[in-house]
Protein backbone atom coordinates (compact mmCIF):
# COMPACT_ATOMS: atom_id res chain seq x y z
CA UNK A 1 0.00 0.00 0.00
CA UNK A 2 2.61 2.35 1.08
CA UNK A 3 6.40 1.78 1.03
CA UNK A 4 9.01 3.50 2.11
CA UNK A 5 12.57 2.57 1.20
CA UNK A 6 15.53 4.40 3.29
CA UNK A 7 13.94 7.29 2.61
CA UNK A 8 15.53 11.27 2.79
CA UNK A 9 13.70 14.40 2.45
CA UNK A 10 15.68 17.42 2.95
CA UNK A 11 15.26 21.29 2.26
CA UNK A 12 18.12 23.83 2.11
CA UNK A 13 21.04 21.39 2.39
CA UNK A 14 19.66 20.30 5.73
CA UNK A 15 17.63 16.30 6.17
CA UNK A 16 14.59 16.58 8.04
CA UNK A 17 13.60 13.12 7.64
CA UNK A 18 16.20 9.91 6.26
CA UNK A 19 16.42 6.45 6.64
CA UNK A 20 12.55 5.40 6.90
CA UNK A 21 11.96 2.71 5.72
CA UNK A 22 8.51 1.06 6.44
CA UNK A 23 5.36 -0.61 4.71
CA UNK A 24 2.06 0.08 5.81
CA UNK A 25 -0.31 -2.47 4.52
CA UNK A 26 -3.92 -2.35 3.57
CA UNK A 27 -6.48 -1.83 6.47
CA UNK A 28 -3.78 -1.20 8.66
CA UNK A 29 -4.22 1.79 11.33
CA UNK A 30 -1.31 3.95 12.31
CA UNK A 31 -0.88 6.89 14.83
CA UNK A 32 2.51 9.11 13.80
CA UNK A 33 3.75 10.54 16.61
CA UNK A 34 6.45 12.53 18.08
CA UNK A 35 7.64 15.77 19.39
CA UNK A 36 6.11 19.21 17.43
CA UNK A 37 8.89 20.06 14.55
CA UNK A 38 9.70 16.33 14.54
CA UNK A 39 8.62 15.86 10.92
CA UNK A 40 5.75 14.02 11.31
CA UNK A 41 3.72 16.43 8.43
CA UNK A 42 6.99 15.69 6.12
CA UNK A 43 6.42 12.17 6.25
CA UNK A 44 2.53 12.51 5.89
CA UNK A 45 3.14 14.65 2.72
CA UNK A 46 5.77 12.14 1.22
CA UNK A 47 2.85 9.83 1.88
CA UNK A 48 0.25 12.14 -0.70
CA UNK A 49 2.87 13.25 -2.95
CA UNK A 50 2.70 16.97 -1.75
CA UNK A 51 6.83 16.42 -1.13
CA UNK A 52 9.12 14.32 -3.16
CA UNK A 53 11.90 12.06 -1.30
CA UNK A 54 15.53 13.27 -2.01
CA UNK A 55 16.76 10.55 -1.61
CA UNK A 56 15.38 6.79 -1.48
CA UNK A 57 11.75 5.32 -2.92
CA UNK A 58 8.28 5.78 -1.87
CA UNK A 59 5.96 3.47 -3.31
CA UNK A 60 1.88 4.75 -3.06
CA UNK A 61 -0.35 2.09 -3.63
CA UNK A 62 2.46 0.33 -6.26
CA UNK A 63 3.53 3.48 -7.62
CA UNK A 64 7.25 4.50 -7.33
CA UNK A 65 7.25 8.43 -7.09
CA UNK A 66 10.42 9.17 -8.09
CA UNK A 67 9.72 11.57 -11.12
CA UNK A 68 6.28 11.28 -10.97
CA UNK A 69 3.97 13.18 -13.16
CA UNK A 70 1.80 15.99 -12.08
CA UNK A 71 -0.95 14.33 -13.82
CA UNK A 72 -0.37 11.09 -11.66
CA UNK A 73 0.00 12.77 -8.23
CA UNK A 74 -3.73 13.84 -9.20
CA UNK A 75 -4.88 10.35 -10.16
CA UNK A 76 -2.77 8.69 -6.51
CA UNK A 77 -4.40 11.89 -4.26
CA UNK A 78 -8.01 10.82 -5.71
CA UNK A 79 -7.29 7.75 -4.04
CA UNK A 80 -5.59 9.28 -0.73
CA UNK A 81 -8.34 11.19 1.14
CA UNK A 82 -6.22 13.80 3.49
CA UNK A 83 -7.48 15.78 6.79
CA UNK A 84 -5.49 18.43 7.58
CA UNK A 85 -5.61 20.38 10.73
CA UNK A 86 -6.60 23.76 8.75
CA UNK A 87 -9.15 21.80 6.49
CA UNK A 88 -7.85 23.98 3.61
CA UNK A 89 -11.41 24.87 1.87
CA UNK A 90 -12.51 26.73 -0.27
CA UNK A 91 -14.25 29.65 2.07
CA UNK A 92 -16.15 30.80 -0.79
CA UNK A 93 -17.88 27.49 -1.03
CA UNK A 94 -20.56 25.69 0.80
CA UNK A 95 -19.86 22.98 2.96
CA UNK A 96 -21.94 20.27 0.96
CA UNK A 97 -20.14 22.15 -2.60
CA UNK A 98 -16.58 21.83 -0.73
CA UNK A 99 -17.65 18.01 0.27
CA UNK A 100 -18.11 17.07 -2.97
CA UNK A 101 -15.37 18.95 -4.62
CA UNK A 102 -13.12 15.54 -5.26
CA UNK A 103 -16.04 14.38 -7.21
CA UNK A 104 -16.21 17.70 -9.57
CA UNK A 105 -12.80 17.54 -10.26
CA UNK A 106 -12.55 14.17 -11.13
CA UNK A 107 -15.37 14.11 -13.60
CA UNK A 108 -17.65 12.47 -11.46
CA UNK A 109 -21.66 13.21 -11.15
CA UNK A 110 -22.86 14.30 -7.54
CA UNK A 111 -24.96 11.75 -6.41
CA UNK A 112 -27.27 14.18 -3.66
CA UNK A 113 -28.02 10.69 -1.82
CA UNK A 114 -25.23 9.80 -1.10
CA UNK A 115 -23.78 13.21 -0.74
CA UNK A 116 -26.66 13.46 1.90
CA UNK A 117 -26.13 10.04 3.71
CA UNK A 118 -22.03 11.08 4.08
CA UNK A 119 -22.78 14.30 5.86
CA UNK A 120 -25.60 12.56 7.91
CA UNK A 121 -22.75 10.21 8.82
CA UNK A 122 -20.45 12.98 9.66
CA UNK A 123 -23.36 14.96 11.41
CA UNK A 124 -23.22 17.60 9.32
CA UNK A 125 -26.55 17.24 7.62
CA UNK A 126 -27.95 20.43 8.84
CA UNK A 127 -25.09 22.34 7.96
CA UNK A 128 -25.15 21.77 4.50
CA UNK A 129 -25.54 25.10 3.00
CA UNK A 130 -23.12 26.80 5.79
CA UNK A 131 -19.92 28.32 4.51
CA UNK A 132 -16.69 26.70 5.84
CA UNK A 133 -16.25 30.22 8.09
CA UNK A 134 -19.62 29.36 9.70
CA UNK A 135 -18.64 26.16 10.73
CA UNK A 136 -17.29 25.45 14.54
CA UNK A 137 -13.65 23.77 14.32
CA UNK A 138 -15.18 20.32 14.90
CA UNK A 139 -17.77 20.74 12.03
CA UNK A 140 -15.03 21.54 10.04
CA UNK A 141 -12.77 18.45 11.03
CA UNK A 142 -15.75 16.50 10.29
CA UNK A 143 -16.53 18.26 6.65
CA UNK A 144 -12.50 17.47 5.90
CA UNK A 145 -13.12 14.31 7.12
CA UNK A 146 -16.56 13.79 4.45
CA UNK A 147 -14.22 15.63 1.62
CA UNK A 148 -11.08 13.16 2.22
CA UNK A 149 -13.56 10.14 1.85
CA UNK A 150 -16.03 10.80 -0.23
CA UNK A 151 -13.93 9.25 -3.58
CA UNK A 152 -14.38 6.18 -1.24
CA UNK A 153 -10.45 6.50 -1.16
CA UNK A 154 -7.82 3.39 -0.17
CA UNK A 155 -5.76 5.56 2.48
CA UNK A 156 -7.08 8.00 4.75
CA UNK A 157 -4.70 10.63 6.05
CA UNK A 158 -5.42 13.09 8.89
CA UNK A 159 -2.81 15.94 9.87
CA UNK A 160 -3.58 16.98 13.51
CA UNK A 161 -7.60 16.37 13.21
CA UNK A 162 -8.37 17.05 16.89
CA UNK A 163 -5.69 19.86 16.96
CA UNK A 164 -8.53 22.52 17.85
CA UNK A 165 -10.95 20.44 18.48
CA UNK A 166 -12.65 19.44 22.44
CA UNK A 167 -11.89 16.34 23.75
CA UNK A 168 -15.41 15.00 23.26
CA UNK A 169 -15.08 16.27 19.25
CA UNK A 170 -11.61 14.10 19.11
CA UNK A 171 -13.59 10.83 20.33
CA UNK A 172 -16.24 12.10 17.18
CA UNK A 173 -13.58 12.19 15.04
CA UNK A 174 -11.55 9.05 16.13
CA UNK A 175 -14.81 6.60 16.22
CA UNK A 176 -15.52 8.03 12.62
CA UNK A 177 -12.18 7.09 11.26
CA UNK A 178 -11.89 3.79 13.47
CA UNK A 179 -15.16 2.65 11.10
CA UNK A 180 -13.64 3.35 7.86
CA UNK A 181 -10.37 1.15 9.25
CA UNK A 182 -13.43 -1.38 9.66
CA UNK A 183 -14.53 -0.97 6.23
CA UNK A 184 -10.65 -1.32 5.09
CA UNK A 185 -9.29 1.49 4.52
CA UNK A 186 -5.66 2.47 5.76
CA UNK A 187 -6.11 4.96 8.08
CA UNK A 188 -2.60 6.92 9.23
CA UNK A 189 -3.19 9.67 11.92
CA UNK A 190 -0.23 12.35 12.82
CA UNK A 191 -1.05 13.23 16.51
CA UNK A 192 0.78 14.24 19.71
CA UNK A 193 -2.27 13.34 21.68
CA UNK A 194 -1.19 10.29 23.77
CA UNK A 195 -4.86 9.69 25.45
CA UNK A 196 -6.49 9.97 22.32
CA UNK A 197 -3.71 7.22 21.29
CA UNK A 198 -4.71 5.13 24.61
CA UNK A 199 -8.31 5.73 23.96
CA UNK A 200 -8.18 4.07 20.31
CA UNK A 201 -6.85 0.95 22.02
CA UNK A 202 -9.90 -0.60 22.76
CA UNK A 203 -11.49 0.03 19.37
CA UNK A 204 -8.90 -0.95 16.97
CA UNK A 205 -5.50 -2.69 16.43
CA UNK A 206 -3.25 -0.04 15.94
CA UNK A 207 0.67 0.65 15.35
CA UNK A 208 2.47 3.75 16.50
CA UNK A 209 5.41 5.35 14.54
CA UNK A 210 7.38 7.59 16.72
CA UNK A 211 9.58 10.07 14.75
CA UNK A 212 12.05 11.52 16.50
CA UNK A 213 15.86 12.98 15.45
CA UNK A 214 14.46 12.53 12.36
CA UNK A 215 14.16 9.38 11.95
CA UNK A 216 11.23 6.63 13.08
CA UNK A 217 12.17 5.12 16.31
CA UNK A 218 9.18 2.67 17.52
CA UNK A 219 8.08 1.26 14.15
CA UNK A 220 6.48 -2.18 14.32
CA UNK A 221 4.97 -1.48 18.25
CA UNK A 222 1.09 -2.41 18.80
CA UNK A 223 -0.55 -0.69 20.95
CA UNK B 1 -16.06 28.56 -32.43
CA UNK B 2 -17.66 25.78 -30.90
CA UNK B 3 -14.66 25.00 -28.27
CA UNK B 4 -15.50 28.72 -27.18
CA UNK B 5 -19.44 27.59 -26.30
CA UNK B 6 -18.27 25.70 -22.39
CA UNK B 7 -16.77 28.96 -21.65
CA UNK B 8 -19.95 31.16 -22.31
CA UNK B 9 -22.47 29.70 -20.08
CA UNK B 10 -24.40 32.28 -18.41
CA UNK B 11 -25.59 29.74 -15.24
CA UNK B 12 -23.33 29.14 -12.86
CA UNK B 13 -22.40 25.82 -11.85
CA UNK B 14 -20.37 24.94 -8.83
CA UNK B 15 -17.62 24.54 -11.55
CA UNK B 16 -17.63 27.79 -13.15
CA UNK B 17 -17.68 29.39 -8.88
CA UNK B 18 -14.62 27.21 -8.40
CA UNK B 19 -12.33 30.02 -8.69
CA UNK B 20 -13.43 33.12 -6.49
CA UNK B 21 -14.33 36.28 -8.27
CA UNK B 22 -11.98 38.60 -7.79
CA UNK B 23 -13.37 42.44 -8.53
CA UNK B 24 -9.87 43.86 -9.29
CA UNK B 25 -8.75 41.34 -12.36
CA UNK B 26 -12.22 40.73 -13.43
CA UNK B 27 -12.71 44.88 -13.92
CA UNK B 28 -9.40 45.24 -15.45
CA UNK B 29 -9.86 42.46 -18.02
CA UNK B 30 -13.35 43.97 -19.27
CA UNK B 31 -12.41 47.18 -19.11
CA UNK B 32 -9.31 46.33 -21.36
CA UNK B 33 -11.20 44.20 -23.47
CA UNK B 34 -14.21 46.86 -23.66
CA UNK B 35 -11.39 49.49 -25.09
CA UNK B 36 -9.47 47.12 -27.54
CA UNK B 37 -12.26 46.58 -28.72
CA UNK B 38 -13.96 50.26 -29.59
CA UNK B 39 -10.74 50.94 -31.03
CA UNK B 40 -10.18 47.95 -32.93
CA UNK B 41 -13.51 49.20 -34.70
CA UNK B 42 -12.05 52.24 -35.67
CA UNK B 43 -8.51 50.46 -36.80
CA UNK B 44 -11.23 48.03 -38.76
CA UNK B 45 -12.72 51.20 -40.37
CA UNK B 46 -9.64 53.07 -40.84
CA UNK B 47 -7.88 49.63 -42.81
CA UNK B 48 -11.54 48.98 -44.89
CA UNK B 49 -12.02 52.89 -45.71
CA UNK B 50 -8.52 53.52 -46.89
CA UNK B 51 -8.47 50.37 -48.86
CA UNK B 52 -12.03 51.65 -50.64
CA UNK B 53 -10.16 54.90 -51.23
CA UNK B 54 -6.92 53.03 -52.95
CA UNK B 55 -8.93 50.80 -55.23
CA UNK B 56 -11.36 53.93 -56.40
CA UNK B 57 -8.48 56.53 -56.98
CA UNK B 58 -6.55 53.15 -58.78
CA UNK B 59 -9.82 52.31 -60.64
CA UNK B 60 -11.07 55.83 -61.81
CA UNK B 61 -7.82 57.06 -62.55
CA UNK B 62 -6.25 54.35 -64.69
CA UNK B 63 -7.61 54.82 -67.72
CA UNK B 64 -8.19 58.70 -67.95
CA UNK B 65 -5.72 61.40 -68.53
CA UNK B 66 -6.34 65.37 -69.25
CA UNK B 67 -4.83 67.39 -71.75
CA UNK B 68 -4.61 71.20 -70.99
CA UNK B 69 -4.47 73.54 -73.27
CA UNK B 70 -2.06 76.99 -71.69
CA UNK B 71 -2.06 79.52 -74.50
CA UNK B 72 -2.72 82.88 -75.50
CA UNK B 73 -6.69 83.73 -75.57
CA UNK B 74 -6.45 84.04 -79.54
CA UNK B 75 -4.71 80.84 -80.06
CA UNK B 76 -7.10 78.62 -77.37
CA UNK B 77 -9.78 77.36 -79.46
CA UNK B 78 -7.51 76.61 -82.99
CA UNK B 79 -5.17 74.75 -80.33
CA UNK B 80 -8.01 73.25 -78.54
CA UNK B 81 -8.79 71.63 -82.22
CA UNK B 82 -6.30 70.94 -83.29
CA UNK B 83 -4.92 69.06 -79.88
CA UNK B 84 -8.69 67.18 -80.32
CA UNK B 85 -8.06 66.08 -83.82
CA UNK B 86 -4.78 64.22 -83.02
CA UNK B 87 -6.38 62.68 -79.48
CA UNK B 88 -8.97 61.43 -81.88
CA UNK B 89 -6.25 59.61 -84.73
CA UNK B 90 -4.55 58.64 -81.39
CA UNK B 91 -4.36 54.65 -81.27
CA UNK B 92 -5.59 53.76 -77.53
CA UNK B 93 -7.98 56.67 -76.76
CA UNK B 94 -11.45 56.03 -76.77
CA UNK B 95 -12.82 59.19 -76.28
CA UNK B 96 -11.41 63.08 -76.04
CA UNK B 97 -13.91 65.66 -75.12
CA UNK B 98 -13.20 69.09 -73.72
CA UNK B 99 -14.97 69.91 -70.38
CA UNK B 100 -17.61 72.98 -70.98
CA UNK B 101 -17.80 75.98 -68.59
CA UNK B 102 -19.93 74.49 -66.31
CA UNK B 103 -17.90 71.58 -65.91
CA UNK B 104 -14.90 73.17 -65.08
CA UNK B 105 -16.86 75.14 -62.53
CA UNK B 106 -18.02 71.98 -60.25
CA UNK B 107 -14.06 71.16 -60.91
CA UNK B 108 -13.28 74.43 -59.26
CA UNK B 109 -16.26 75.03 -56.72
CA UNK B 110 -15.21 72.69 -53.57
CA UNK B 111 -12.16 75.33 -54.09
CA UNK B 112 -13.56 78.39 -54.81
CA UNK B 113 -16.91 78.62 -53.98
CA UNK B 114 -20.26 78.66 -56.22
CA UNK B 115 -20.18 81.89 -57.40
CA UNK B 116 -16.52 81.86 -59.65
CA UNK B 117 -16.61 84.20 -62.15
CA UNK B 118 -15.26 81.69 -65.04
CA UNK B 119 -15.27 84.42 -67.76
CA UNK B 120 -13.30 86.87 -65.68
CA UNK B 121 -10.35 84.07 -65.23
CA UNK B 122 -7.77 82.88 -67.20
CA UNK B 123 -8.39 79.30 -67.01
CA UNK B 124 -7.13 76.90 -69.33
CA UNK B 125 -8.77 74.49 -71.05
CA UNK B 126 -9.67 70.77 -69.84
CA UNK B 127 -9.39 68.08 -72.61
CA UNK B 128 -10.87 64.78 -70.89
CA UNK B 129 -9.30 62.11 -72.20
CA UNK B 130 -10.26 57.95 -71.97
CA UNK B 131 -8.38 55.39 -72.84
CA UNK B 132 -9.00 52.14 -74.08
CA UNK B 133 -8.02 49.22 -71.99
CA UNK B 134 -4.98 48.30 -73.91
CA UNK B 135 -3.95 52.47 -73.24
CA UNK B 136 -2.24 54.99 -75.30
CA UNK B 137 2.08 55.79 -76.08
CA UNK B 138 1.81 58.56 -73.59
CA UNK B 139 5.69 59.86 -75.10
CA UNK B 140 4.67 59.66 -79.22
CA UNK B 141 1.53 61.56 -77.93
CA UNK B 142 3.54 64.16 -75.91
CA UNK B 143 5.47 64.84 -79.03
CA UNK B 144 2.47 64.91 -81.40
CA UNK B 145 0.74 67.33 -79.36
CA UNK B 146 3.61 69.77 -78.96
CA UNK B 147 4.09 69.56 -83.03
CA UNK B 148 0.36 70.54 -83.28
CA UNK B 149 -0.51 72.61 -80.40
CA UNK B 150 2.08 73.42 -78.74
CA UNK B 151 0.56 75.13 -75.30
CA UNK B 152 -1.19 71.72 -75.13
CA UNK B 153 0.66 69.57 -72.24
CA UNK B 154 -0.48 66.07 -71.57
CA UNK B 155 -1.29 65.24 -67.72
CA UNK B 156 -1.50 60.86 -67.52
CA UNK B 157 -1.55 61.21 -63.57
CA UNK B 158 0.77 59.14 -63.15
CA UNK B 159 2.66 61.92 -61.26
CA UNK B 160 0.15 62.13 -58.78
CA UNK B 161 -1.66 59.00 -58.57
CA UNK B 162 0.97 56.27 -57.74
CA UNK B 163 2.18 58.31 -54.53
CA UNK B 164 -1.82 58.78 -53.74
CA UNK B 165 -2.50 55.27 -53.80
CA UNK B 166 0.82 54.03 -52.05
CA UNK B 167 -0.17 56.57 -49.50
CA UNK B 168 -3.69 54.91 -49.26
CA UNK B 169 -2.15 51.63 -49.05
CA UNK B 170 0.15 52.37 -46.28
CA UNK B 171 -3.31 53.89 -44.25
CA UNK B 172 -4.52 50.38 -44.66
CA UNK B 173 -0.96 48.97 -43.77
CA UNK B 174 -1.27 51.40 -40.69
CA UNK B 175 -4.96 50.13 -39.82
CA UNK B 176 -3.83 46.45 -40.25
CA UNK B 177 -1.07 46.83 -38.44
CA UNK B 178 -3.38 49.08 -35.35
CA UNK B 179 -5.53 45.74 -35.34
CA UNK B 180 -2.14 43.00 -34.29
CA UNK B 181 -1.17 45.68 -31.88
CA UNK B 182 -4.45 46.03 -30.17
CA UNK B 183 -4.79 42.05 -30.13
CA UNK B 184 -1.30 41.92 -28.95
CA UNK B 185 -2.06 44.29 -26.74
CA UNK B 186 -4.78 42.97 -25.14
CA UNK B 187 -3.49 39.58 -25.02
CA UNK B 188 -0.56 41.47 -22.71
CA UNK B 189 -3.10 42.92 -20.21
CA UNK B 190 -5.08 40.00 -19.76
CA UNK B 191 -1.95 37.74 -19.36
CA UNK B 192 -1.10 39.79 -16.45
CA UNK B 193 -4.86 40.10 -15.28
CA UNK B 194 -4.60 35.99 -15.46
CA UNK B 195 -1.51 36.15 -13.41
CA UNK B 196 -2.19 38.55 -10.57
CA UNK B 197 -5.78 36.08 -10.03
CA UNK B 198 -3.66 33.15 -10.56
CA UNK B 199 -1.56 34.33 -7.89
CA UNK B 200 -4.01 35.79 -5.53
CA UNK B 201 -5.68 32.26 -5.55
CA UNK B 202 -2.62 30.04 -5.05
CA UNK B 203 -4.94 28.55 -1.83
CA UNK B 204 -7.51 27.54 -4.09
CA UNK B 205 -4.99 26.18 -6.47
CA UNK B 206 -3.44 23.86 -3.26
CA UNK B 207 -6.85 22.78 -2.51
CA UNK B 208 -7.94 21.56 -5.89
CA UNK B 209 -4.44 20.09 -6.38
CA UNK B 210 -5.29 18.62 -2.77
CA UNK B 211 -8.24 16.67 -3.89
CA UNK B 212 -6.91 15.73 -7.25
CA UNK B 213 -7.41 18.04 -9.82
CA UNK B 214 -5.66 18.07 -12.65
CA UNK B 215 -3.70 20.95 -13.83
CA UNK B 216 -5.68 21.40 -17.10
CA UNK B 217 -9.08 21.23 -15.14
CA UNK B 218 -7.53 23.63 -12.68
CA UNK B 219 -6.40 26.19 -15.49
CA UNK B 220 -9.70 25.51 -17.48
CA UNK B 221 -11.82 27.58 -14.61
CA UNK B 222 -9.23 30.39 -14.91
CA UNK B 223 -9.31 30.57 -18.60
CA UNK B 224 -13.37 30.06 -18.55
CA UNK B 225 -13.31 33.06 -16.60
CA UNK B 226 -11.05 35.02 -18.72
CA UNK B 227 -12.52 34.20 -21.71
CA UNK B 228 -15.72 34.72 -20.58
CA UNK B 229 -15.29 38.76 -19.55
CA UNK B 230 -12.80 39.17 -22.61
CA UNK B 231 -15.64 38.24 -24.83
CA UNK B 232 -18.13 40.68 -22.90
CA UNK B 233 -15.52 43.24 -22.38
CA UNK B 234 -15.56 43.29 -26.00
CA UNK B 235 -19.04 43.25 -27.18
CA UNK B 236 -19.57 46.25 -24.85
CA UNK B 237 -16.65 47.78 -26.72
CA UNK B 238 -17.32 46.79 -30.31
CA UNK B 239 -21.19 47.76 -30.01
CA UNK B 240 -20.26 51.48 -28.72
CA UNK B 241 -17.47 51.76 -31.46
CA UNK B 242 -20.05 50.54 -34.39
CA UNK B 243 -22.84 52.90 -32.57
CA UNK B 244 -19.97 55.96 -32.86
CA UNK B 245 -18.92 54.47 -36.86
CA UNK B 246 -22.95 54.97 -37.55
CA UNK B 247 -23.03 58.35 -35.82
CA UNK B 248 -20.09 59.71 -37.94
CA UNK B 249 -21.54 62.20 -41.27
CA UNK B 250 -22.49 60.56 -44.35
CA UNK B 251 -19.20 60.00 -47.41
CA UNK B 252 -19.81 63.39 -49.37
CA UNK B 253 -18.22 63.70 -52.43
CA UNK B 254 -17.26 67.42 -51.19
CA UNK B 255 -16.24 66.06 -47.68
CA UNK B 256 -12.85 64.59 -48.85
CA UNK B 257 -11.43 61.13 -47.37
CA UNK B 258 -12.68 61.87 -43.80
CA UNK B 259 -16.64 61.76 -44.45
CA UNK B 260 -15.77 58.33 -46.09
CA UNK B 261 -14.86 56.80 -42.82
CA UNK B 262 -17.73 53.82 -41.91
CA UNK B 263 -18.30 50.97 -43.44
CA UNK B 264 -20.28 49.68 -45.97
CA UNK B 265 -23.16 46.74 -47.11
CA UNK B 266 -21.37 43.65 -45.86
CA UNK B 267 -18.44 45.52 -43.87
CA UNK B 268 -21.05 46.17 -41.26
CA UNK B 269 -19.93 42.36 -39.97
CA UNK B 270 -16.97 42.85 -39.36
CA UNK B 271 -17.09 44.58 -35.78
CA UNK B 272 -19.49 41.37 -35.03
CA UNK B 273 -15.71 39.25 -35.34
CA UNK B 274 -14.08 41.44 -32.82
CA UNK B 275 -15.82 39.81 -29.46
CA UNK B 276 -15.05 36.18 -30.17
CA UNK B 277 -11.91 37.32 -31.60
CA UNK B 278 -11.15 38.63 -28.27
CA UNK B 279 -12.32 35.35 -26.65
CA UNK B 280 -10.06 34.02 -28.14
CA UNK B 281 -7.03 36.10 -27.25
CA UNK B 282 -8.63 35.65 -24.17
CA UNK B 283 -8.19 32.00 -24.12
CA UNK B 284 -4.57 31.73 -25.12
CA UNK B 285 -3.56 34.37 -22.81
CA UNK B 286 -4.64 32.94 -20.10
CA UNK B 287 -3.88 29.17 -21.19
CA UNK B 288 -0.13 30.71 -21.38
CA UNK B 289 -0.37 32.17 -18.26
CA UNK B 290 -2.17 29.54 -15.87
CA UNK B 291 0.58 27.08 -17.65
CA UNK B 292 3.51 29.24 -16.52
CA UNK B 293 2.00 29.45 -13.14
CA UNK B 294 0.66 26.07 -12.07
CA UNK B 295 4.27 24.63 -13.87
CA UNK B 296 5.94 27.46 -10.95
CA UNK B 297 3.89 26.00 -8.37
CA UNK B 298 4.90 22.56 -8.89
Amino acid sequence: MIEFNNVAYGYGGQDLLTEISLSLAPGSFHFLTGPSGAGKTTFLKLCYCELQATAGRVQLLGKDTRNIARDDVAGLRRNIGVVHQDCKFLDHLSVSENVALPLLVAGKSRDETNLNELLAWVGLSERADALPAELSGGERQRAALARAVIMSPEVIIADEPTGNVDWEMSLRLLQLLVELNKMGKTVIIATHDMHLIRQAKSQVQARVLRIANRRIQQAGVDL
Amino acid sequence: MSFLLPFLKIDKTVQDRIVPPSGFTAQLTILTSAAMAFLAVFALTLSLATGRLADRWAGELAQSSTVRISAPIAQVEAQTKAALAVLETTPGVREARALDADEQRALLEPWFGPSLPLDSLPLPVLIDVKETAEGYDSESLRLRLAGEAPGAVLDDHTRWRKPLITAANRLRLLGVVSLILIGGVTAAMITLAANAALAANGQVIRVLRLVGAKDAYIASAFVRQFTFRGFSGALFGAFLGTVAIALLPDAQTTGGFLTGLGFRGYEWFWPFVIPPFAACVAYGATQFAAKQTLKRLM
